[in-house]
């Protein structure tokens, strides 16, 4: 891919198209940063949460509104956060207290934040409302106008998302509430039997999750671009699920996997401004062909968590 | 008799939950509930043309809903019958273009059987990504869907767009492609979608494939101790599953719309997992949720111009209709119950 870019660009160019790759790279790694570390919190507590889609566009639209009304994007980010966190409380007491099938419960999710949002946003601001938009997180100037840290100045969630990555694994394999987590995910019943609270572990990485996931949505929302769309996470959660795979549930692989289809997003868009000939719908796939291609090469069953996605029925019945 | 009463009373509670919980939704958003729903009624039942919008409405929703329940059955998640349907558009607006100058039912048969292939193709490949390298069908159908979508906006900008025209959308299908129509714009689509119906009971439930799909779906362990392929099961019921949302696809494209155009699919292929979990998975409840889900389609166009209360609410009521199912069949609620009982 980037052999291409450099014949293209010639001498020139290529430096210069070679820095707006790598900006383009992070800023479109950042929401799926956000979104597949809360997933792994999640995933290595034992919930597979398909709903991360519906709770980024969750996220998306709260931050939006609130932004509006507050003319803070902080406030902004608080707001999606808190708007996802509910939607997966609901989850949570769909799949949690309820003991019901995730995939399923997930699924719905995403319809009801799909249709949620909409009624919303045209509650909110009409339906044939002038596109809105919303104050944003500024680049942080880093280092005045030198050319080569062009791409590091970035809006300061990027660097949040960044930041979580050494913090979500210190907080998964060196603390003791991440020992216990992680075996929630791996034996929950040996677990619970040692004294460890399955069920409030799960609560509560569920929740870490979806205001992850909302972060994410906000970014998009209030960093990325300044204004809402309907069904503007455009299939991000998903491609943070694959990243989870991707990375082994390992947050330094997730950082990985996010920079890589962070970078085939931005290649998408570079390779369209540089003028290649390739039709624009068929670049707008590769980030899902990426994705399916990466699975077929790396799924090792054996990194899952060993509970992961399972229903505690069998548990249940013996108390 | 009492037994068929039980297995209805669960998705009728279900429905109406999720209507209540919509209708309190509604109400949140400022608009008057019962001026909504009377409206969405009159808009899926009130007259002739309401009757036929909703039959057209649960077409789709009915053959969909059928490829969701047969792979269910089976244990194999597929969120893709959006895919598989947009692929199944695709291939039949392709094939029935191209066959046009045929003589009827040469065109239209060539493309419906082009649209079913192709369906079932886009299936296979999660059936065998998860098959051979455990690749999970959750998120590879999920990702078929968004490279489907993108492939059929990529063929009305390319290959098969207008001639002469600058919107990208198919050149119109020729006559001899077309399905019959019966009465209004009610199309013979109909007609094969609930001989269909039929045909997937009686494959399910009459047939040898069906019984080691079922039990394939209900436990693999045991399945392969008794000599069953799980991994043949799988991807011979994706096959179905996905030849069953292609071809609800080329109906569309036969029937209802005539060409292909960029945002072909409101969204069925993701109805459809609403549709089969309120049928219980049974092909003979597929037709009564088809019809429930039809319906409020049909109606929301009049509940948004009535009422003012957007059409995407309808997906609010299909999220409350599984989450409700989901609640009713939880096992936490029975032992609760089985407790109130015994105490």
């Amino acid at each position: 891919m980037s052999a291409l870019l450099l014949a293209h660009a010639g001498a020139g160019g290529m430096g210069e198209l070679l820095l707006a790759l790598a900006g383009s790279a992070l800023a479109l790694a950042a929401p799926l940063l956000f979104a597949a570390l809360g997933e792994l919190v999640s995933e290595r507590a034992g919930i597979l949460n398909i709903g991360i889609e519906g709770m980024m566009l969750t996220g998306a639209l709260a931050g939006m509104v609130t932004c509006h009304a507050t003319g803070s994007p902080v406030a902004g980010m608080v707001a999606a956060c808190g708007a996802a966190a509910v939607l997966g409380a609901l989850f949570a007491l769909w799949v949690i207290a309820l003991d019901t099938d995730q995939v399923v419960a997930g699924a719905a999710v995403n319809i009801l934040a799909l249709g949620a949002t909409g009624v919303a946003y045209r509650a909110i601001f009409g339906v044939t409302g002038a596109a809105l938009t919303v104050p944003t997180f500024e680049p942080l100037a880093l280092g005045g106008d030198a050319p080569l840290l062009a791409p590091l100045r970035q809006p300061a969630p990027v660097y949040v998302a960044v930041a979580l990555v050494p913090a979500v694994w210190f907080l998964l394999f060196r603390t003791r509430l991440g020992l216990r987590l992680r075996a929630a995910g791996e034996a929950p019943d040996a677990a619970e039997s040692l004294g460890v609270h399955v069920t409030r572990l799960r609560w509560g990485a569920l929740l870490v999750a979806a205001a992850l996931a909302g972060a994410g949505g906000g970014y998009l929302s209030l960093a990325y671009s300044n204004t809402f769309v309907e069904g503007m996470s455009a299939g991000r959660g998903f491609i943070a699920l694959a990243v989870v795979v991707f990375g082994r549930w390992r947050p330094a692989g997730i950082l990985a996997g996010a920079l890589l289809f962070g970078a085939a997003n931005a290649a998408q868009f570079q390779l369209q401004a540089a003028g290649f000939a390739v039709p624009y719908h068929l670049l707008l796939m590769l980030p899902y062909v990426l994705t399916l291609a990466v699975l077929a090469a790396t799924t090792r069953a054996t990194d899952a968590p060993a509970a992961l996605g399972q229903r505690r029925a069998a548990a249940s019945a013996i108390d | 008799m009492r037994g068929m009463g039980i297995a209805l009373a669960v998705p009728v509670v279900a429905a109406g939950a999720a209507l209540g919980a919509s209708a309190i939704a509604v109400g949140l958003a400022g608009a008057d509930p019962l001026l909504a729903l009377g409206a969405l009624a009159r808009g899926a039942l009130g007259d002739r043309f309401a009757l036929g919008d909703t039959l057209l409405k649960s077409c789709p929703l009915l053959l969909t809903g059928l490829a969701v329940a047969v792979a269910f059955r089976t244990g194999i998640w597929n969120i893709g019958a959006e895919g598989q349907l947009l692929v199944g558009a695709l291939g039949a607006t392709a094939v029935g273009g191209a066959t046009g100058a045929l003589p009827f039912p040469l065109p239209l048969v060539a493309a419906l059987a082009t649209g079913a292939a192709a369906g079932a193709l886009w299936a296979a490949c999660a059936a065998v990504l998860r098959v051979t390298r455990n690749v999970s069908e959750v998120i590879a159908t999920i990702m078929l869907n968004f490279i489907a979508a993108r492939l059929v906006g990529w063929a009305v900008h390319g290959p098969l767009m207008e001639a002469g025209a600058r919107y990208p959308q198919s050149d119109p299908l020729p006559a001899t492609a077309l399905l019959p129509l019966l009465a209004g714009r009610v199309h013979l689509g109909i007609v094969l979608a609930a001989v269909l119906a039929l045909a997937t009971w009686l494959l399910l439930f009459r047939t040898a494939a069906g019984f080691r799909w079922r039990a394939v779906g209900q436990n693999p362990g045991a399945a392969r101790v008794a000599g069953f392929a799980p991994a043949r099961a799988l991807v011979l019921a994706m096959l179905a599953s996905g030849a069953l949302a292609g071809l609800a696809g080329a109906i569309e494209v036969l029937g209802v719309t005539g060409r292909l155009f960029e945002q072909f699919s409101g969204g069925q292929g993701y109805t459809a997992i609403a549709v089969a979990l309120l049928a219980r998975l049974h092909p003979g409840g597929v037709v009564l949720a088809a019809l429930f889900f039809g319906g409020l389609a049909a109606g929301s166009g009049a509940m948004q111009r009535v009422a003012g209360v957007s059409a995407v609410l309808v997906a609010v009521v299909q999220a409350a209709t599984i989450l409700a199912l989901l609640a009713l069949d939880s096992p936490r609620l029975a032992a609760a119950r089985t407790r109130v009982r015994a105490g």
